[in-house]
């Protein structure tokens, strides 16, 4: 067997005119998290149900824990979890009903269901919410149950489909210790999110634009390998220089932070503080400094554009 | 045994789901009782009191005796008098009443030359013996009214003249088996188990698949190892027991409110029940994997539910329905179920006279089982 978990090849999807995904080619590690990122609509789900075996590609090829899909996907489902990216447990279940039903359908003993059912409760901290509704809970209280439920009989792989997007940042942060908690445990995850901070937790990662992926590495080598400087500006009149400085083909983008101007040179540009400092604009006693690129910055010089 | 613990987490699931939607528990019973209660005081072919007129142009003793006559035999209630037929049609038009009943100034001399009356010597020549009484002029758009009105036509006049009622001895003797008293409700709650656990067993069923996609469940279900048909079979069974529970509420107040009798076995009527409740409720499955949402599933329903009130037999007599009517309705599993349950618990019919609505009824349900499962396809696409 391949130390890759999951491997695509010039995978396609389009839905009529859409194109979803174009050419995508991916390799997962084993036991690695492994980060889709990419703005709302730039086909981070629809890539990941393919790789379940949910929707037939277009055309190219995946292998999946060694499997062929989409023709082995049967075979396939005891052995992934897949938490999805809107809650698709039954609202008008418990949360210990709703974890019932996952056991016997995945034919757990009822020794091992109550055995596992109290061990997640515990874990994912659910003790107090048992005999509620899943309807009635917090975003963060479904969150946690929806990933329980995903990993209740021990997958090897796990697909967690912006996992975080209806939590708060508190519970975020809790999410992603448990994420590498079973991490740890050797359990493969694949994850997609829109939030930069949690791309840079990952191992690895893909960076999607329009259903293409633009760039794929450890978040380290993304940012070292950027294709572009970045430079901090504390001056005055930061909107009008904004402005001015987006109009030269050498500049990236600029971002405000606050007092600053941050501001992608590209490479090919050798001195970016002595060509920044050569504008017009730029007054003497305006401070510049080079700064260590952020994921934000691999992603807009990547994919060409402003993220939000 | 995996498999039996899949369709368990399916059945279970949706028990819990039926058991918190106090709607849908609240019309599993609601159905049935008022349907039964409806249908049993409310259609009544046997018809009686119809509004009607009178246009009295003799203004006799006679003619008063001859309406008191026939408003003893209860077909109609007398309700208005007219001066003349003119009056009379105004009064059918404008729905006054159904028909009115024309008595001639000369009706004495007619009654005297009735046959039945057979005063008339010499006898009467055939111009004079074949004039009626009197004349009905009725309002026949509705055909049951009508035809209730004409069942007068041979009305005995005997006693009009106080003479012993001459029994005319009829051509055919009639012997009436299973409903003697001739009472409608004997037919129709039968008839009603069949209509009702259509209406119930499709409706909720044809929304079972369809909801879970609605609801964003599917995602889910589908990347566990449940395969098409233990989802089908698992949704099932819950409303195996519901639509039991129908029968029951259904025959069982029969039986109290309007003395309906079993006549069959409960065994026999168990068994077909069985059979028609999975034949609808598979019909309700594949509804529920061809429609797109709610509403179409919905409106699905109705498509099968209304022949199946219609051509089942239920309202009209299968024989009497033209032959491509009769192709459809025996397409459909009311059809056979309402000459199951007919038979079975009006005429003990045992289950070797009804062989064919039989097989006919298992042939439907695997066939539905075996479409919902292949149209159901594992996928997003
Ligand atoms: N079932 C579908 N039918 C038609 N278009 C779809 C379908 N699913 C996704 N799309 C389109 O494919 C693109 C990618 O969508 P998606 O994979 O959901 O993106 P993301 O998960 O990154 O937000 C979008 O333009 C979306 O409108
Ligand atoms: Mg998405």
């Amino acid at each position: 067997m391949s130390e890759y978990v999951i491997q695509a090849r010039q995978l396609s999807r389009n839905f009529g005119d859409i194109k979803a995904i174009q050419q995508l080619d991916l390799q997962v590690e084993k036991s690695q998290i492994y980060g889709f990122l990419g703005p709302n609509g730039c086909g981070k789900t629809t890539a990941i149900r393919m790789l379940i075996g949910l929707l037939k590609p277009s055309s190219g090829e995946i292998e999946v824990l060694g499997l062929k899909l989409p023709d082995n996907a049967d075979k396939l489902r005891l052995k992934i979890g897949y938490m999805t990216q809107n809650f698709s447990l039954y609202y008008d279940l418990t949360v210990k009903e709703n974890l019932q039903f996952i056991g016997r359908v995945y034919g757990l003993s009822i020794n091992e269901q109550k055995k596992r059912i109290d061990e997640l409760l515990d874990v994912y901290d659910l003790n107090k919410q048992k005999n509620q509704l899943a309807g009635t809970m917090s975003g963060g209280q479904r969150q946690r149950l929806a990933l329980s439920a995903a990993i209740l009989h021990h997958p090897e792989l796990l697909f967690l489909d912006e996992p975080t997007s209806a939590v708060d940042p508190e519970n975020r942060r809790d999410f992603w210790e448990k994420m590498f908690a079973l991490s740890d445990q050797g359990t493969s995850i694949l994850v997609s999110t829109h939030y930069m901070d949690e791309a840079e937790r990952c191992h690895k990662l893909a960076i999607l634009k329009s259903g293409i992926k633009r760039a794929d590495d450890t978040p380290e080598n993304l940012m070292q390998q950027m294709d572009a400087n970045v430079v901090e500006i504390e001056a005055n009149n930061l909107p009008q220089l904004k402005k001015d400085l987006l109009e030269l083909s050498d500049i990236i983008s600029t971002a405000q932070l606050g007092a600053r101007l941050r501001v992608l040179v590209k490479k090919s540009v050798k001195d970016p503080l002595d060509f920044l400092s050569q504008h017009n604009n730029i007054q003497s006693r305006d401070q510049l400094t080079l700064a260590r690129p952020n994921l934000e910055d691999v992603f807009v010089t990547s994919t060409g554009e402003q993220s939000t | 045994m995996k498999a039996l613990s899949r369709i368990y987490a399916i059945f279970y699931k949706e028990l819990l789901q039926l058991k918190r939607d106090k709607m849908t528990f609240a019309m599993i019973v609601m159905i049935p009782l008022m349907q039964l209660i409806l249908f049993g005081y409310a259609i009544n072919t046997n018809i009686r009191h119809i509004p009607v007129g009178v246009v009295d142009q003799s203004h006799s003793a006679l003619s008063r005796i001859l309406i008191q006559t026939i408003s003893a035999t209860q077909v109609v209630t007398f309700e208005q008098h007219y001066m003349n037929t003119t009056q009379a049609e105004a009064g059918i038009a404008s729905a006054q009443v159904r028909a009115v009943l024309v008595i001639p100034a000369d009706i004495s001399q007619r009654l005297a030359r009735h046959p039945v009356v057979g005063l008339g010597t010499p006898p009467a020549t055939n111009q004079e013996t074949v004039r009626p009484v009197a004349q009905w002029m009725v309002d026949g758009s509705d055909t049951l009214v009508a035809s209730a009105i004409k069942s007068l036509r041979n009305m005995p006049l005997a006693e009009l003249l106080k003479k012993p009622a001459n029994r005319n001895t009829p051509t055919f003797e009639v012997t009436l088996f299973y409903n003697p008293e001739q009472r409608t409700v004997v037919n129709i709650v039968p008839g009603l188990v069949a209509v009702i656990l259509t209406m119930t067993m499709i409706m909720f069923t044809s929304g079972a698949i369809v909801r879970e996609r609605e609801r964003g469940n599917m995602e889910m279900l589908i990347t566990t190892p449940v395969s098409s048909l233990e989802l089908m079979i698992g949704k099932i069974i819950p409303y195996l027991f519901i639509g039991f529970l129908q029968v029951i509420i259904i025959l069982g107040l029969g039986h109290v409110l309007f003395h309906i009798p079993i006549n069959g076995s409960l065994l026999s009527l168990a068994g077909a029940t069985l059979l028609f409740i999975t034949a609808s409720l598979t019909l309700g499955l594949v509804i529920s994997t061809i429609a797109k949402n709610q509403l179409q599933s919905m409106q699905m329903t109705v498509f099968v539910l209304l022949p199946s009130i219609l051509l089942s037999g239920f309202m009209f007599p299968y024989e009497g329905m033209p032959v491509i009517a009769q192709n459809i309705a025996e397409a459909l599993p009311a059809t056979h179920f309402m000459r199951l349950i007919r038979g079975i618990v009006l005429r003990d019919a045992n289950f070797t006279d009804l062989n064919r609505d039989i097989y006919w009824l298992i042939l439907f349900t695997l066939g539905g089982l075996l479409i919902a499962s292949i149209k159901f396809k594992k996928t997003l696409d």
